[in-house]
């Protein structure tokens, strides 16, 4: 199917169409279904997997494959069959895998080292193995050692359309199983022990989400290779929590995202045959990645960032009304000059939180100073009131020293709640140190501001 | 029964008060032994739970109260002895059991909301493989609303408070509809509108029948929250009604030494010694 330019000229916007369009031969388009079903499988497997904590389980199990497709492929040419079987190959490749897996296992349980090191030990030790038989399958008399270093890379341009049908039917059924399985898969992830009080096994669920990591993993050696296919499990899955607090949401967006990768990367593939096919794949799903992190709005970097600059906007916002209201309260002007209110209000986020409050007509700038408004004055009053009234309840209930309940209250008061005033107002009234009227209780210590 | 037959045979320990074994207790523990790595944590525990009160147990940090109920579960390796709810093995007993876990046993981050946590509680009636339906999670929220939640049904696990998080738990283990209730600590930590709400749960349990075994750390409040108490230190010092078995000279049993460095603990001694 090699449209592709051997040369590594970039091939014309035409072409590029074509193949990303399912036009670039029937070849070419049943390896991008395959390959994208792959991405779908993986992602929603990997969902399940990271949650449950088993990302380096897939990596132990990819690796641990290779002296099994190794074994398989001498076996094959011994027989006298051919060693580029891809069920033949992706048989050893299971059973080699899995027994690496359970090599883990049973070292984590008989012994008391970390599963980690466990992982570490068992993954280089087969994948050591399988590089020796590498070795010597290069010595052996058959033509047909080149492919086996597909498997290790990945590679989608060249592979046939029944590969490519194999790939995308075991995607396909791996999916529809963790899809039947998302009830179960959800509840032994969040709290495997609340699982086995209702009667679950969690060696059988687990067993099962084992099998489709195997599955995926397996089939996707082929195409992306056993050094790389952990990131097509584990990628997807972490983008996709940046954007969500939701496990349905995040297993359709791995989901998404994996189909993604596997779509643009075997599309590039088949446009630069040369290029391994995992590798292009990777990089694709690690630029999903690397935007979800930053630009996601429930979880990412960026979106933090700003509610965290918010959050000091609101907190400056209120120093600064109640620096304006205290300071005619210890008998200042209406006026304030800017430099009494310093000690209090600095820094970008206050200067953010003046412009704002000036610009919704709270406070107003005079030449010698700053003026709250009367609707400034209103809210200054009620953000006054919750200070005070957290300071009562802190000297009340925490013992503090008058002179110390304004940092304390400083504190907390930017995160009180109206239900959380109302219980403050009740419990203060039950001690008879709420006030009658609905203004602030006065100031339990010197007011600074005015000097 | 068979267990019953060879219990008399069994020298009886001094520090135990053993009551005898009734069949169809929701609760019979008998010769319990659990260690971990070897050691010890709890060592024949003999004890039947009565039905339809509200039972705690109490013990210092490390008394295995939180093992014995582990233990009761499946969720820790048993060395010996046998457990029987309501006269019959707990696999068979799975739909009659519910459990509040501790609240630190969880990730918190998990991406699921409070309902859907509280549904969780509804999939032992459900087959595997088989959806959630609408009148399960219907009857999810009905138990959220129990625990005064059901406004933060949407709400991800994460954005509640400690309290709002263990009323959740709470209100997954009532979704259950058992007729036994294992809580581990669920007063830990939490605030006073949690603990009101909790205390309410307790009290609607007993009065429709059905058993309530609370691990519980604060002494002051086992004679107000409880009817039964069952004083564990790796064995079981006492057990029996809170009037009779929640005495000084029990509690004494219990902590030892480490009684007089509870601040707590002395003074719900004075308060006892007030009572008597």
């Amino acid at each position: 199917m090699s449209i592709g330019h051997e040369s590594g000229v970039w091939p014309s916007l035409g072409e590029t169409l074509h193949v990303l369009t399912f036009q670039g031969g029937f070849n070419t388009s049943v390896v991008l279904v395959g390959v994208t079903l792959l991405g779908v499988a993986a992602g929603l497997v990997g969902t399940f997997a990271v949650l449950r904590r088993r990302a380096l389980m897939s990596d132990t199990l990819s690796h641990a494959t290779l002296p099994g497709i190794t074994l398989a492929f001498i076996v094959a040419v011994m027989l006298g069959a051919s060693g580029r079987s891809l069920p033949v190959l992706l048989a050893g490749a299971a059973l080699s895998g899995i027994l690496g897996v359970l090599t883990v296992q049973f070292i984590s349980r008989h012994t008391r080292l970390p599963e980690d090191a466990a992982m570490g030990a068992v993954l280089s030790v087969f994948f050591g193995l399988g590089f020796v038989m590498l070795s010597y399958i290069q010595t052996m008399a058959t033509g047909e050692q080149g492919g086996i270093g597909k498997f290790i890379y990945g590679q989608t341009a060249t592979m046939g359309v029944t590969d490519a049908t194999v790939i995308g039917i075991v995607a396909l059924g791996t999916t529809l199983a963790s899809l039947l399985l998302f009830k179960e898969f959800r509840l032994v992830c969040f709290d495997p022990d609340y699982a086995t009080v209702l009667g679950w096994r969690i060696s059988l669920i687990d067993l099962a989400m084992m099998a489709l990591v195997v599955a995926v993993t397996v089939v996707g050696l082929r195409a992306v290779g056993l050094i790389l296919v952990i990131a097509l499990v584990v990628i997807p899955p972490a983008a996709a929590r940046f954007w969500t607090e939701r496990l349905w949401v995040m297993a359709v967006v791995a989901a998404l995202l994996g189909g993604l990768s596997g779509y643009l990367g075997a599309a590039a593939s088949a446009l630069f045959p040369r290029f391994p096919a995992g590798g292009i794949i990777v990089l694709v799903a690690g630029f999903f990645f690397l935007l979800s992190l930053l630009f996601a709005p429930a979880r990412g970097v960026l979106a933090a960032g700003f509610r965290q600059l918010r959050l000091r906007r609101d907190i400056a916002s209120q120093h600064l009304l109640r620096g304006l209201f205290e300071a005619g309260e210890a008998g200042g002007g209406e006026v304030v000059p800017a430099a009494a209110l310093r000690s209090r209000v600095h820094g970008p986020a206050a200067r953010l939180a003046l412009a704002r409050l000036t610009w919704q007509g709270l406070i107003a700038r005079r030449p010698d100073g700053l003026r709250l408004t009367p609707k400034g004055r209103e809210e200054a009053l009620r953000i006054t009131r919750n200070h005070r009234l957290w300071e009562q309840f802190l000297m009340a209930y925490a013992d503090l020293a008058p002179s110390h309940v304004d940092h304390s209250a400083d504190l907390v008061e930017h995160v009180l709640s109206s239900d959380m005033v109302e219980e403050l107002e009740r419990q203060l009234k039950a001690r008879g140190r709420l006030p009658r009227h609905a203004g602030p209780p006065p100031s339990p210590h010197p007011l600074a501001s005015g000097a | 029964m068979s267990f019953l037959a060879g219990h008399s045979a069994e020298p009886s320990s001094p520090l135990s008060s053993r009551p005898e074994h009734r069949p169809g207790s929701p609760l019979a523990v008998h010769g319990l032994t659990v260690a971990y790595n070897k050691k010890p944590v709890l060592w024949d525990v003999e004890w039947d739970a009565p039905e339809g009160r509200l039972i705690a147990i109490v013990g210092p940090n490390g008394a295995g109260k939180s093992t014995l109920v582990k233990a009761c579960l499946g969720l820790v390796p048993v060395v010996s002895g046998q457990v029987a709810f309501f006269g019959s093995s707990l696999r068979r007993s799975r739909r009659l059991v519910g459990y509040v876990p501790q609240r630190g046993s969880v990730d918190w981050d998990f991406p699921v909301s409070a309902l859907e946590v509280v549904t969780m509680g509804r999939y032992g009636m459900l087959g595997w493989c088989r959806p959630v339906t609408r009148r399960h999670r219907e009857a999810a929220l009905a138990c959220l609303d129990q625990v005064g939640m059901a406004d933060y049904a949407g709400r991800q696990i994460s954005q509640l408070s400690g309290g709002q998080q263990q009323r959740v738990f709470l209100a997954r283990a009532l979704a259950q509809e058992a007729q036994l209730y294992f809580m581990d600590e669920p007063f830990a930590g939490v605030d006073a509108a949690t603990e009101r709400a909790i205390v309410d749960v307790l009290k609607r349990l007993k009065e429709n029948g059905r058993t309530v075994i609370v691990v519980h750390h604060d002494l002051q409040t086992v004679r107000d929250y409880f009817d039964e108490v069952l004083l564990l230190n790796m064995r079981v010092v006492a057990a029996g009604p809170v009037d009779e078995v929640f005495t000084i000279e029990n509690l004494r049993k219990t902590y030892g030494a480490r009684l007089a460095l509870l601040e707590q603990a002395s003074s719900a001694l004075a308060d006892l010694a007030r009572v008597s």
